[in-house]
């Protein structure tokens, strides 16, 4: 038959594995699954689209997709659920980004469907749309009919992200069923819904935080400057630090102070939490979040404190 | 750094949670966040000892009943590997479970407690194994301190399933005994087995050679999607976008697409927008070819001289996982990659009883769990390798067209 080598014969035995030119580093293995997992996507809906918040791990997705699909234009719009609680830092880098690439961007208000449709936000001191972006996600969904939303969620995150599939149906009110997923074998993703329902597809599961760092360290991809410690005024509550904006009720008492912070997701002004930090290159970030000894949404995500099935919860009523 | 994939298998009470518990612990990968949350639900237990198996139970339904539901995806590093650990639960659904996350697998640990020795659940795990044909296998002989540390009942439990191990044609098994309850010898080797000459399981796991399991020889390529940009400057682009599950390309290849069998050359190999003289799995590249041929979604190019079997009409090993029968003459659709057939499954040749390897009887209809040897055809013929041969081309999914779920997984013999 062939001639062709094997991965023993022609590797270079390297304390006792083989480091030649025919293995995959675990970074390289990834994004070639992600890759493959964006193009299944394209092969298989007919109006996809890409789930794009200005946040990291949204941003690698952007930089997988160019990977995935250059020269070509991406067979997706890249689609932004504004909250109006966005950091401006965010909203400028989403714009940008969208301009640069040359790709569409779909912009849709959680403030326009509040009016539109009498929502009641949320009162208090830390008042979160995080709940109502969901109504805006499903709308959006409906006005252009999607049949598949990719989101930058990973397993790693939270423990029922770490049950959900790849390809992950939702019913007609983008709800998810824990307990009716599909069994996702090898790597054969089946997209196949009825209509009305979609799927949220989640090319980058598998990665951990610290790999997105490392990734975006190894392609040297450009970040919103939030990432990086800068000087911020902040409100110190309950032991999170939260940046002080017209979205936060300041009563007496409050412990406002300047301090160098950095992000390490980015989400709502209201529900992330900053980090103090004096790291200011990609270096400094990964040594930190090697060092940490908090998890990512531990650390910054307030919405994620309510209770034990916080994104539990979320999930089943249509939330990412 | 490079990446393994495994798989644990045990039932409820080998310590299975314990041992990936003990894992993530003692190589520090579970946070100080998620720790407090586990010790704020354990106060609410009555024995009030930290329990790491919540680490695994994301649900509300499992931490309120002490189960697990499903797979659940658990991930840590060392300086050497990443690691991907696949949790499946061990009672209810668990052929199916089990069979799904074997299906990635590149190892399985299977946990014996060393007071049982080899039971129908071990013998049910490794059949499954066997079946999906995980390349390693780490026989991990728990709960030693309840056997003294007895190098006797280790031998014991050692030769038993070497002997199994060798009628499931299982390549490469280890062996280690272990107490995952205290971490003796899961991350760092234990002094309570002097006995004992292997590595710990951490050890075992950081070092098996895993490149070797990806088959360079048998080039095979599924077409997922066509770049055609149309524009202007890239008038001619024509790419056929897809992952190398197995082998090697390189520019010049000769090449035969499947299950058409039209042939060309191969022009232009990239990776990343970047031109390359060559390209291997599980790279996802573009692949241009010398001659405008008729390519789409689904289709596999090969090299023309080391082609996959194109037929359609094979025997598989089939494990149903629906809830609703399959009945010889069911109608579905199979996947296999990126392609989707019509298939027919014609009928059942017998039933595997899971348990014992033993054939028993065509049963009139499969159900949930059900491992059967069966004979699909399908509508138009496949391109496919035989499973045991190239998992990565020989392994299929039933999709039942009417509620769309996924429904069996084919082993392709």
């Amino acid at each position: 038959m062939t001639a062709a080598p094997t991965a023993t014969l022609n590797n270079n035995m390297v304390n006792g594995r083989p480091s030649g030119k025919y293995s995959l580093d675990y970074l390289d293995q990834l994004e070639s699954e992600s890759i493959h997992i964006l193009r299944e996507v394209a092969g298989q809906f007919e109006k996809p689209a890409l789930l794009f918040s200005g946040g990291k791990d949204s941003i690698v997705l952007v930089h997988l997709a160019l990977r995935a699909f250059r020269p070509g234009k991406f067979p997706f719009p890249l689609v932004h659920i504004d909250t109006g609680h966005n950091f401006p830092e965010a909203l400028r880098f989403r714009d940008d980004l969208a301009a640069a690439l040359g790709e569409k961007l779909v912009v849709r208000k959680v403030e326009d469907t509040i009016k539109a449709k009498g929502l009641t936000e949320q009162k208090g001191k830390l008042a979160s749309r995080n709940a109502l972006q969901t109504f805006t996600l499903l709308d959006t969904i409906e006005e252009f009919k999607f049949d598949a939303c990719i989101g930058g969620a990973r397993r790693d995150e939270e423990k029922a992200r770490a049950k959900e599939r790849i390809f992950s149906v939702r019913d007609e009110f983008g709800q998810w069923d824990p307990k009716l997923q599909r069994p996702e074998l090898w790597n054969t993703y089946n997209g196949r819904i009825h209509k009305g329902e979609n799927v949220r597809v989640f090319p980058i599961s598998n990665w951990t935080e610290l790999d997105v760092w490392n990734y975006i360290r190894r392609h040297n991809i450009e970040l919103p400057s939030i990432y990086f410690a800068h000087e911020r005024e902040v409100l110190e509550y309950q032991g999170q630090l939260v940046a002080t904006s017209e979205f936060i009720q300041l009563e007496e008492g409050d412990v406002v102070s300047v301090k160098k912070v950095r992000y390490r997701t980015v989400g709502d002004m209201t529900c992330t939490a900053a980090v103090e930090s004096s790291a200011d290159s990609l270096d400094d970030i990964i040594n930190e979040i090697i060092a940490t000894k908090t998890s990512e949404r531990g650390e910054t995500r307030i919405d994620d404190r309510v209770s034990e099935a916080a994104m539990e919860d979320r999930k089943k009523g249509g939330y990412f | 750094m490079d990446l393994l994939r495994f798989i644990t298998a045990g039932s409820v009470d080998d310590g299975k949670s314990t041992l990936i518990g003990r894992l993530l612990y003692d190589s520090k990968s579970i946070m100080i966040d998620q720790l407090e949350a586990i010790e704020k639900q354990t106060k609410n237990r009555e024995d009030g000892e930290i329990d790491l198996a919540l680490l695994t139970d994301g649900l509300r339904a499992e931490r309120e009943q002490g189960i697990t539901i499903d797979v659940a995806y658990k991930y840590f590093s060392t300086p050497k590997r990443k690691f991907i650990i696949a949790d499946a639960p061990g009672h209810i659904q668990y052929t199916r479970n089990m069979v799904t996350g074997a299906s990635n697998a590149d190892l399985a640990i299977i946990l014996v407690d060393a007071r049982n020795g080899v039971v129908e659940q071990t013998r049910r795990h490794s059949i499954i194994a066997s079946l999906l044909n995980i390349p390693h296998v780490v026989v991990a002989v728990n709960k030693m301190d309840l056997v003294d540390y007895s190098q006797e009942a280790y031998i014991k439990i050692v030769g038993d399933y070497a002997a199994m191990a060798e009628t499931l044609g299982l390549k490469d098994v280890t062996y280690i005994p272990l107490v995952a309850l205290t971490g003796d010898n899961v991350v760092d080797k234990s002094g309570k087995f002097p006995w004992y000459e292997g590595e710990s399981l951490l050890h075992i796991l950081e070092n098996v050679h895993v490149e070797r399991d990806i088959n360079l020889t048998d080039a095979r390529f599924p077409v997922q999607y066509v770049i055609r940009p149309q524009t202007d400057d890239l008038h001619d682009y024509r790419g056929y976008a897809g992952k190398i599950v197995s082998g090697i390309y390189k520019k010049g290849d000769a090449i035969t697409v499947l299950p058409s069998g039209l042939t060309s050359t191969i022009q232009r190999i990239e990776l990343a927008g970047k031109e390359v003289e060559e390209a291997f799995a599980p790279q996802s590249v573009v692949l241009h070819l010398e001659d405008d041929i008729d390519i789409s979604r689904g289709d596999v190019i090969a090299l023309s001289n080391n082609q996959p079997q194109t037929a359609n009409e094979f025997e598989v090993f089939l494990c149903w996982m629906g809830t609703k029968p399959m009945a010889p003459g069911n109608k579905y659709l199979l996947q296999i990659n990126s392609r989707v057939v019509r298939a027919v499954v014609k009928d059942i040749e017998y039933k595997l009883n899971v348990n014992s390897l033993q054939k028993e009887p065509a049963p009139e209809q499969a159900g949930l769990n059900d491992v059967v040897k069966a004979t699909i055809k399908t509508a138009a013929p496949i391109p496919f390798d035989s499973y045991k041969k190239l998992r990565v081309n020989g392994g299929a999914i039933l999709i039942d067209e009417t509620s769309n779920v996924t429904v069996g997984a084919c082993m392709i013999e």
